[in-house]
């Protein structure tokens, strides 16, 4: 099938119906990145909304129930709306090229698993205009401010979710069936890049979450509509079951988050390295394994639901044992680094950034995991401060990392490399000013989620909320820099990078519309 | 086999893989039941008379406290006849709530028990109690609503004080917030 | 240049009073507990100092010497089973030498020995209430720092947004047991100094415990979302020492009947009034609006309503029962019998509503029998 299609369209259609009717994996990659990008900017402008009504206390800019749906609006956007089509986008684009195969297993599939998100996105926003607001109980929605105290938009937030699960399944069976049937003759498992087995492992954990956070969704959909009472303790529900179901979906969702990003990671320090990956099968395994955890120990953000001290203990155990595999793949990378031949083009800086940033937020998480000391941190603005860790400075400086490296291949011209510097190093300076105050609130005693504080959580809250708005402007620069590498940046080479590793590179830069439509031979 | 083939192979197994996780989803709810009731997490309590002990254990005394809360717009007066007894454990202890409908229409209140700690949840035995069934009451009237409860004597040596509450719902049909008794309280 | 010269004063200002405030870490807290808890915290945060700094060292020592710009050739190695299975063995040994004394830690949180006053916390949207169990003190708990102050027209006192018109009181050195459960949604109470957050989760109980060694002030906050006022329920427990605080209860008890006598004067509109507004603002007006016009959609306005123009005993009804499947909540507990009719005779009188009726305090204090 692929090969026919190859053979009877040699360039993309033109004008809109090319995007519209698209079943070529770069076009689609394309979409998604685009629409993540206008994602992370409308998220964004959330986020610049709430620090700067954070910025003193008291109440001046919003109301607190806007507020409440902002911080909700702001997480769900960021968490489905930006981070996951990103690394979608980077799989739909890199893994076939990265496997040695013509384009995805099932490229019409691919074309509705995208066309949904802006569908689902748009009713989601489209919340913020309906009576009683957008929905308004944080992105984790506990039962039952979300379901008997939830605003009437909550059914069109209820569908939204739907909606993307199913986009994000369809996702997730295309790049699995790619990964297992089309890789290129001689491509095992074992030789696979490792953007594509973290991409493999995460998609499976895709498989087995969404549906699960689909259910719970339903369920919810039911007790306010149809008269069950799941979460509902008057007919013999029980609200903390919401939580035990949806961090069943929550916790491996976090990892969905990461482990494209270590995959990326891992192509790029190599690069600059000029150095083979380190421990190539233990970071495959180290992947596995933290997949593997992240169905036991969900429990981890429910410590002070009141569970029994074996179930504390026991989460906390399982918790804790997630550092060791996410240690081996830091100490991966900083052996890989460790006698190379070290450059610092703007993807590697993100990538080392990322390696730092991301360890921060692994201690901090590894202080969360100490059950009683939870009690403390608990939903206050040191879990903040973890997370975004993680996820901003982790998961996004990965996807920008990883567009950085690989936008060359895409458009066939370098950025500029000067405007990149400046946009990692005001994103870096940024991120730090924004989220490292956060620990100390929150070691202070700030909740999280409240729109006004007490006079001591001042002056941090004024620092990170200037942080925050040089954060969000330096992406502009960002924005910049891709539109004028694609209009009339300097010409790439076919290998890009000196160090560059891989079937992606052998392609001509810019990659063609239909690559590998003949397999190639791996040795 | 041709790749077409195993594609199909592949993605019939990811996608009875999907549904299978949905069904398991569901599957949560009563797995997560049995949890509760096995472990006593969260202090979820069966809705199901139980049987008197015979021995009583009479070498230590356990503090019992009966606690009352209405849940949101349940204007009921609502309150234990007495709030703390001590007890043996296999000791049948009898009791009663007081419940006054302080409206002026018929009202159909459910009464959720709850235990703490979670741990000595499943020790906490009701031979009768008001929580099994719904309680109507016209408007303006009040009534004792009865209690006997026992503590299993083989609750770990480590708890010497239980607390036993109860949140009183509306249940009334029409009101908007009005749930039906699902089955799961029998399951 | 006025301006400016006002921007760096303001500056500088800015940085004097922020002097006392840059507080970087946990609180050793008032408790047993809460110290372990802030040892284990601080060993937990040296391990990652020092593994952060291993780490991050070589990495740096990279970055310095080995980049291309000095000449750095690659070497080829990618593989090192010794070293490999050492820093998998080695962080599972730190682990365990940290789960140990947290696990330890725990087992005394958990300790159910008996406790010297049992005391049930109830989380209301948005509001505290505490119920003495074997006394017969019964009160509601809620923020009371004046909307001026948060609206920005009025100077913020120093504890902003941390006080309350009913602290709860506690004596210190005994065991105090919390039955936590909440009315309505999942709130969550916390005080850092105890290092005591349990989830208040509505239809279940949840239970903590606290043996405070210093008598003082103790503010703390709700930590779980629980709507719009999420961030204005705060918590205020006042220690004291025995004597204090058996004073403190036989004060208490003493105001209570004097609250069930002012039911029976008689009270005339304009101290109905008077006190109505006081009441409205601190029970009624989140919702409502200082305007008496609610929030469309979502809160319903007084002025000029059906409610509060009709029949008086419905609203009386509305405001004692609450309205089921709403956020208006029952106030007839949460009130007195004066505190009730004062605010149901504001609402009936105030913002052009002028209805002239008089809801009387023995009106009220009948109903609640």
């Amino acid at each position: 099938m692929n090969s026919s299609v190859a053979t009877t369209h040699h360039g993309p259609a033109s004008g809109l119906s090319r995007w519209l009717y698209t079943t070529n994996h770069k076009d689609i990659g394309t979409l998604y990145l685009w629409f993540s990008f206008v994602m992370f900017l409308t998220g964004g402008c959330m986020a610049l909304l709430i620090r700067a009504e954070l910025f003193q206390p008291g109440l001046q800019l919003i109301q607190p129930e806007f507020f409440n749906q902002m911080t909700t609006m702001h997480g769900l956007i960021m968490v489905f709306g930006a981070v996951m089509p990103a690394f979608v986008g980077l799989a739909n684009w890199m893994i076939p090229m990265m496997v040695g195969a013509p384009d995805m297993a099932l490229p019409r599939m691919n074309n509705w698993s995208f066309w949904i998100l802006p569908f689902a996105f748009s009713m989601m926003l489209s919340t913020l205009f309906m009576e009683g607001g957008a929905p308004n109980f944080g992105w984790t929605f506990y039962a039952p401010l979300s379901t008997t105290y939830a605003p009437p938009s909550v059914t069109f937030f209820i569908f939204a979710v739907h909606m993307m699960g199913i986009s994000s399944i369809m996702g997730a069976i295309n790049i699995i069936a790619t990964i297992l049937n089309l890789r290129a003759p001689g491509m095992n498992m074992m030789k696979l890049p490792l953007f594509v087995w973290t991409w493999l492992i995460t998609a499976f954990l895709l498989i087995a979450v969404m549906p699960v956070l689909a259910g719970v969704v339903t369920m919810m959909l039911m007790d306010i509509h149809f008269g069950t009472s799941f979460f509902n303790a008057a007919g013999g529900g029980d609200p903390v079951l919401f939580q035990h179901v949806f961090w069943f979906f929550g916790h491996p969702e976090v990892y969905i988050m990461i482990l494209p990003a270590f995959g990326i990671v891992s192509e790029i320090i190599p690069t600059f390295a000029r150095k083979k990956l380190f421990g190539y099968p233990s970071m495959v395994y180290a992947t596995a394994s933290i997949a593997f955890l992240s169905f036991i120990v969900w429990a981890h953000h429910m410590f002070t639901v009141g569970m029994p001290l074996v179930g504390e203990v026991f989460f906390m155990f399982a918790t804790m044992l997630i550092a060791v595999p996410t240690g081996v793949k830091v100490f991966n990378w900083v052996a890989t680094m460790f006698r190379g031949s070290l450059t610092f083009e703007t993807p590697m800086l993100f990538a080392l950034a990322f390696v730092v940033l991301f360890t921060i937020g692994g201690f901090s998480g590894l202080m969360l995991a100490i059950a009683p000391a939870d009690f403390q941190y608990h939903d206050t603005y040191f879990v903040v401060a973890h997370f975004h860790y993680v996820l901003v400075p982790g998961a996004v400086f990965a996807i920008m990392a990883g567009a950085y490296y690989w936008l060359p291949k895409w458009c066939g011209n370098y950025y500029s490399e000067t405007m990149g510097k400046v946009h990692f190093w005001c994103s870096f300076i940024g991120v730090n000013i924004t989220f490292f105050p956060m620990h100390f609130i929150g070691l202070a005693g700030m909740p999280r989620r409240i729109p006004d504080y007490a006079l001591q959580f001042a002056d941090f809250n004024a620092v990170a909320t200037v942080g925050a708005f040089i954060f969000g402007f330096s992406q502009l620069i960002f924005l910049y820099n891709v539109l004028h590498c694609i209009r009339k940046g300097r010409k790439a080479s076919d290998e890009v990078w000196e160090g560059s590793h891989g079937l992606e590179w052998t392609l001509p830069s810019p990659a063609p519309y239909h690559s590998f439509s003949e397999a190639p031979q791996i040795k | 086999m041709s790749i077409i083939h195993k594609k199909t192979r592949t993605v019939k197994w990811l996608v009875a893989s999907c549904v299978l996780m949905f069904g398991f989803g569901f599957a949560l709810v009563p797995i997560y039941d049995v949890f509760c009731r096995i472990t006593g997490l969260n202090g979820k309590v069966d809705l199901i008379p139980a049987q008197p002990s015979s021995v009583i254990d009479e070498s230590r005394q356990i503090k019992l406290q009966l606690v009352a809360v209405n849940n949101e717009t349940m204007p009921w007066e609502f309150k234990p006849k007495t709030v703390v007894t001590r007890l043996s454990p296999g000791e049948m202890h009898q009791t009663a709530y007081l419940a006054r409908n302080l409206t002026e229409r018929m009202m159909i209140a459910q009464a959720v028990p709850s235990v703490s700690p979670s741990e000595a949840a499943p020790f906490v035995q009701k031979i009768n109690c008001f929580c099994f069934e719904r309680q109507p009451l016209d408007g303006r009237s009040e009534k004792w609503m009865p209690l006997v409860v026992s503590i299993d004597p083989s609750l770990p040596k480590h708890i010497s004080t239980i607390t036993l509450s109860y949140t009183l719902f509306d249940i009334t049909p029409d009101t908007p917030s009005t749930v039906t008794l699902s089955e799961r309280g029998s399951l | 240049m006025e301006k400016l010269l006002l921007g760096v004063s303001g500056l500088f200002l800015f940085s004097g009073r922020a002097h006392a405030d840059w507080t970087v870490n946990l609180t050793k807290g008032v408790t047993e507990i809460s110290r372990e808890i802030y040892d284990l915290h601080m060993v937990i945060f040296w391990i990652c100092v020092v593994i952060g700094f291993i780490v991050f060292g070589v990495m740096l020592w990279s970055v310095v010497y080995h980049r291309k710009s000095r000449g750095a050739k690659a070497h080829n190695f990618h593989e090192s089973l010794v070293v490999e299975i050492a820093w998998t063995v080695v962080p599972f040994i730190i682990l365990i030498a940290m789960a140990v004394p947290a696990t330890a830690t725990l087992i005394k949180m958990y300790d159910n020995t008996e406790a010297d006053l049992d005391i049930q916390v109830t989380g209301y949207q948005w509001k505290w209430r505490y119920q003495y169990l074997a006394e017969d003190i019964d009160f509601f708990s809620s923020l009371s720092t004046p909307r001026e102050q948060i609206n920005n027209t009025q100077e913020k006192s120093t504890d902003y947004l941390l006080e309350v018109d009913n602290p709860l009181v506690i004596p210190v050195g005994k065991k105090v047991r919390f039955l936590l459960t909440a009315n309505d949604v999942i709130h969550s109470w916390w005080v850092p100094e105890f290092a005591v957050k349990k989830d208040a989760i509505p239809g279940f109980i949840n239970e903590a415990w606290v043996i405070v060694d210093k008598p003082g002030v103790y503010r703390g906050q709700c930590a779980e979302l629980c709507g719009k006022d999420h961030g204005f329920m705060p918590i205020v427990v006042e220690v004291k020492s025995q004597e204090d605080y058996e004073q403190w209860l036989a004060e208490f008890k003493k105001a209570d009947a004097l609250k069930s006598q002012a039911a029976e004067k008689s009270w005339n509109l304009a101290d109905l009034m008077a006190t109505g507004e006081q009441v409205y603002s601190k029970a009624c007006l989140a919702c409502h609006q200082a305007n008496g016009e609610g929030v469309p959609s979502i809160f319903p306005a007084l002025k000029n309503s059906a409610v509060a123009l009709g029949d008086e005993a419905l609203h009386i009804d509305v405001v004692l029962n609450g309205v089921s499947g709403t956020a208006m909540q029952a106030f007839k507990d949460q009130l007195s019998a004066v505190e009730l009719a004062a605010v149901i005779t504001y609402e009936r009188n105030a913002w052009g509503n002028k209805t002239g009726d008089i809801v009387t305090p023995a009106q009220i204090a009948e109903l609640k029998k």
